[in-house]
């Protein structure tokens, strides 16, 4: 067991994890926020996406001893103050969600992409969202979605 | 209270559901822990087909922080049921279907790679893991049955009890009838189809938790599933034998189903069971790989068909003959899938006067398969639309023409199809005229050009079908071998202050019901859905209920509430009629208000439930305080949503490599609660029946190896493998339910492969080609094209 600690959510935490622990199952099992879900085990699908300094990444796909000292923000900690992030609203507002299960890993890999490029196109979106593989919605509103809120994040 | 009408029938009031999702609140299975549980891991067979001579767990159970190891003898050993199986079909002859038996962890034989061999119970997930590679499995290799034409021949039985592997061979109609109009038909088109092999991937995998009170002897179960009372009734009647009232099933929210949850698989039973044992709960999560190896399949049908038609292009007859794969075991509804979701399908939407379908079921060393969203209908539309493309090239005819020719005229409803089913209402030139118009057919040419300009060839194909929800009256189908009922249930608690709380059967999974119940409230009652809350997805709040399956959760679910509601306002009238001392007869309730006729005495909604509840000027001598109503609804027939869905692909010559650039839909799903909410339920079908058409194959090797085990393998439709869609709705209100409803899960799935391949096969028939298989990748029509050379 080794300790780690990091920022997550804006607060600092620290708990004692095996080596071996993915950056997804201490979130969901240590830190208990079960808003990043775990949809396969290829690191293929995206349920488990989260910030990692600022880039979305596969938190599958890393151990949480390279998240050590790092920034992290889940799905839990996208609203501030009660108030949700254009990316939440926007896929409220345009029915970007059945089951929810993708749900918080697409929006934080759309939040990214929208960051790193607030001019996308809807090719743009389709072709940055392609590790988050959702199963219900056809991705038609997702696209929708990604683009009203990235109107707002310009704002 | 806020104005009612606003979130009413007919209003795209967006999501009371989202809220918890989109902020990570959301509670699905996996985030339920229970204090002092423990982890179950299951050993599976990497072989398809063994004898199974013995599982020496010895080690396993001397392995750091194991509990528990469990194999198939300690199951056999306390008398623990096997999965049934919901649905007995019959031979041709009557004799019934054979029906091996199921059991929870495999006795005597394994039977598919995935099959459960043994389950340790330890501490962690981890040491469970790790311990189940300390178990020793003396397994005797056996033929592997793959193939289903090979299967039937016979020679290896995956079952001792069906030697050829043919469960059933199951037909409807009069085969010499319909041979004979053959015989006589001044065309014939006959085609080979496979309706390929999908792996449903809701997103979330199953998850499991047994959770046994000692000192009640109660026994609660967590599960991922589509319909928590079917699972109590089945795991609890014919598997552990824990009576009803003994026995709770939850499944909070679930991440997406698509069929694949309906059926009541071994890992719940096991985890049940196992909790009583170690007097622990015990927690199962399937991981991705095994999901791919343990939850039911979907379609697998092998089918030859052949449409005869006059001169004039009139359909005068059809037939198919079908191999439906069963897998290694039969599935809670897997019997049901090919024949009476199925065959009875077979007229579409056409007046085809004799039809013969021949279903032969077949056991191979497969995963079972079951119901996926459509189950039965995709394939049947599948196979008709194909054979209407063929004909029409064949014959030279209009693709649009000869449907419309053939179409069950407006006037007709309602219908008598010579497959057993009647449908009650549609109108398929309508749909079809709206999904012309909007997918702009008429530009198709000019379209057509302009992409040969960039080396590529485009392709129009069309798709007109019907398919049946709602299933239908008890009655019905347990003459044609259902084990359970079809109704559903609703109750509806009208709290003090006139806020309201309904108890649904029927369960969501991504569906949104938790608003569109809600509208329906909203409607009837003229109050706001702020004020109305759903509640599924527990048999300890519900009374009772079939759950989520065949798009029947607004048709059956839906009509359950409509009836409750409608002994509330009955009640709800009386109690009125007492305090403004009115006759019953000319008390009016609209918009929330009950007033009597001809004079200005008014009482709200919400007066008369404190009135129901705090009964001081109230008739207790005829009726009862309180005001809350329970309804069963068992529908008079099936629902038919139907529909008109036009592709247009692209494709590059060069590689094969299709790309879909225009999709248009316009179905008709009767009545429509939530315009947003049926969009969206469209756009997510039509996405997996592209999948279907283009990307998505299971395939097994010789050895039935799963070869594609993992999203590296089975390629699931990604955000830049689909377009945008035009969808839109056309809709005629079915007759038989109180709200018109017919259902819209599944139409995006039924409709839309045949549309995807006739658009293929459009694009490449200047070179020859008149077939191309699904999944359309890249390599398949590329290939196509090179043979066609
Ligand atoms: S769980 Fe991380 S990519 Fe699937
Ligand atoms: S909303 Fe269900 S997987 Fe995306």
């Amino acid at each position: 067991m080794t300790t780690v600690s990091m920022t997550v959510n804006g607060k600092a935490v620290s708990a004692e994890a095996a080596p071996d622990t993915l950056l997804s199952d201490f979130i969901r099992e240590s830190l208990a926020l079960t808003g990043t879900h775990v949809g396969c085990d290829t690191s293929q699908c995206g349920a488990c996406v989260v910030m990692v300094d600022g880039s979305s990444i596969k938190s599958c796909s890393i151990l949480v001893v390279q998240a050590e000292g790092a920034k992290v923000t889940t799905i839990e900690g996208l609203a501030s103050d009660g108030e949700l992030h254009p990316m939440q609203k926007a896929f409220h507002e345009n029915h970007a969600l059945q089951c929810g299960f993708c749900t918080p890993g697409m929006m934080i890999s759309a939040i990214d992409l929208v960051n790193k490029n607030p001019d996308l196109s809807e090719a743009d979106i389709r072709h940055g969202l392609e590790g988050n593989i959702c199963r219900c919605t056809g991705y038609h509103n997702i696209v929708k979605a990604v683009q009203a809120a990235a109107a707002e994040m310009k704002g | 209270m806020p104005d009612g009408n606003a979130t009413g029938i007919g209003a795209s009031v967006p999501r009371k559901e989202d809220r918890r999702f989109i902020t990570g609140k959301g509670n699905y299975t996996d985030d339920i822990n229970r204090p002092n549980q423990t982890y179950a891991y299951f050993l599976r067979s990497d072989i398809a087909h063994a004898t199974l001579n013995g599982v020496d767990t010895s080690a396993a159970e001397k392995a750091g922080g194991v509990v528990a190891v469990f194999t198939g003898a300690d199951l056999a050993a306390a008398e623990v049921g096997g999965v049934p199986c919901g649905w007995a079909l019959t031979f041709q002859n009557g004799d019934p279907m054979k029906e091996p038996g199921h059991p929870i962890l495999a006795q005597g034989k394994v039977r598919h790679v995935g099959d459960p061999i043994a389950v340790v119970i330890a501490e962690s997930r981890k040491q469970a893991k790790a311990a189940a590679a300390e178990i020793k499995v003396n397994l005797s290799d056996l033929p592997v049955v793959v193939d289903m034409t090979k299967a039937i021949e016979g020679g290896q039985s995956v079952h001792d009890e069906a030697e050829d592997n043919i469960c059933f061979d199951w037909a409807i109609g009069d085969k010499a009838e319909v041979d004979a109009v053959f015989e006589g038909a001044d065309h014939v088109t006959s085609i080979d189809i496979v309706n390929n092999r999908l792996i449903p991937n809701s997103m979330e995998p199953r998850v499991a938790i047994g959770d046994f009170e000692d000192s009640t002897g109660d026994y609660t179960l967590y599960t991922t599933t589509q319909n928590p009372h079917v699972i109590r009734l089945l795991m609890g009647a014919f598997v552990l034998k824990i009576p009803e009232h003994k026995l709770r099933v939850v499944s909070p929210d679930v991440g997406g189903g698509f069929g694949s949850k309906i059926f009541h698989y071994a890992e719940e039973a096991m985890v049940t069971w196992a909790s009583a044992q170690i007097n622990r709960p015990v927690k199962w999560t399937s991981d991705r790989s095994e999901a791919f190896m343990s939850d039911a399949h979907g379609r697998d049908h092998v089918t030859k068909a052949s449409l005869a038609l006059d001169k004039d292009g009139k359909f005068i007859g059809l037939k198919e003959e079908t191999l439906a794969n069963m897998g290694g075991y039969l599935s809670t509804f897997g019997p049901a899938i090919p024949t009476y979701m199925h065959s009875v399908l077979m007229a579409g939407v056409y007046t085809t006067p004799v039809i013969y379908s021949n279903i032969i079921a077949v056991f191979t060393n497969t995963v079972p398969v079951d119901a996926y969203r459509g189950a039965g209908r995709p394939e049947a539309t599948y196979i008709i639309e194909r054979l209407v493309d063929r004909a029409a090239r064949e014959m030279g005819i209009s693709q649009v023409e000869l449907r419309r020719k053939n179409f069950i005229p407006e006037d007709a409803f309602p219908y008598q199809t010579p497959v057993a089913l009647a449908y009650d209402s549609g109108n398929y030139n309508a749909t079809l005229d709206t999904a012309l118009k909007n997918g702009d057919v008429d530009g198709f040419d000019a379209r057509k050009a302009e992409s040969a300009k960039n080396g590529r060839l485009r392709g129009i194909g069309y798709s007109t079908y019907v398919e049946a929800c709602g299933a239908a009256p008890s009655a019905v189908a347990g003459a044609l071998g259902a084990r359970a009922g079809l109704y559903e249930c609703a109750n509806v608690r009208v709290h003090p202050t006139g806020s309201v709380t309904v108890f649904t059967g029927s369960h969501s999974h991504g569906q949104g019901h938790e608003t569109a119940f809600a509208q329906l409230v909203s409607e009837k009652l003229g109050m706001h859905t702020e004020n109305i809350e759903i509640v599924h997805g527990d048999t300890e709040k519900i009374p009772f209920g079939m759950g989520t399956f065949g798009s029947r959760s607004l048709a059956v679910g839906g009509s359950a509430i409509d009836k409750a509601l409608d002994k509330i306002i009955d009640k709800s009238r009386k109690i009125v009629s007492h305090i403004l001392e009115a006759g019953e007869g000319d008390i009016k309730f609209a918009d929330g208000n009950f007033t009597v006729a001809g004079t200005d005495k008014t009482m709200a909604f919400g007066e008369v439930a404190l009135a129901a509840y705090v009964p001081h000027n109230y008739p207790l001598e005829e009726l009862e305080p309180g005001l809350e109503e329970t309804a069963f609804y068992d529908p008079t027939n099936f629902t038919y949503p139907a529909g008109c869905h036009v592709c247009e692909v692209e494709v590059d010559p060069t590689t094969g490599v299709t790309e879909v650039v225009k999709f248009t839909a316009a179905d008709d799903p009767g009545t429509v609660v939530n315009p947003m909410i049926v969009e969206g339920q469209v756009h997510g079908g039509i996405a997996q029946g592209i999948g279907q058409a283009l990307l998505e194959g299971c395939s097994y090797d010789d050895n039935g190896q799963l070869l594609t085990g993992s999203y590296m393998d089975y390629t699931m439709p990604r955000a830049d493998n689909l377009p945008n869609y035009v969808v839109s709705t056309e809709s005629t209100a079915c007759t038989h339910n109180p709200l018109g409803v017919k259902g819209c899960g599944e139409v995006g799935a039924i409709g839309s492969p045949p549309a995807v391949i006739n658009a293929i096969v459009d694009a490449l028939s200047d070179l020859g080609v008149t077939d191309v298989a699904m999944p359309a990748t890249p390599q398949t029509v590329w290939r196509a094209i090179q043979a066609a050379k």
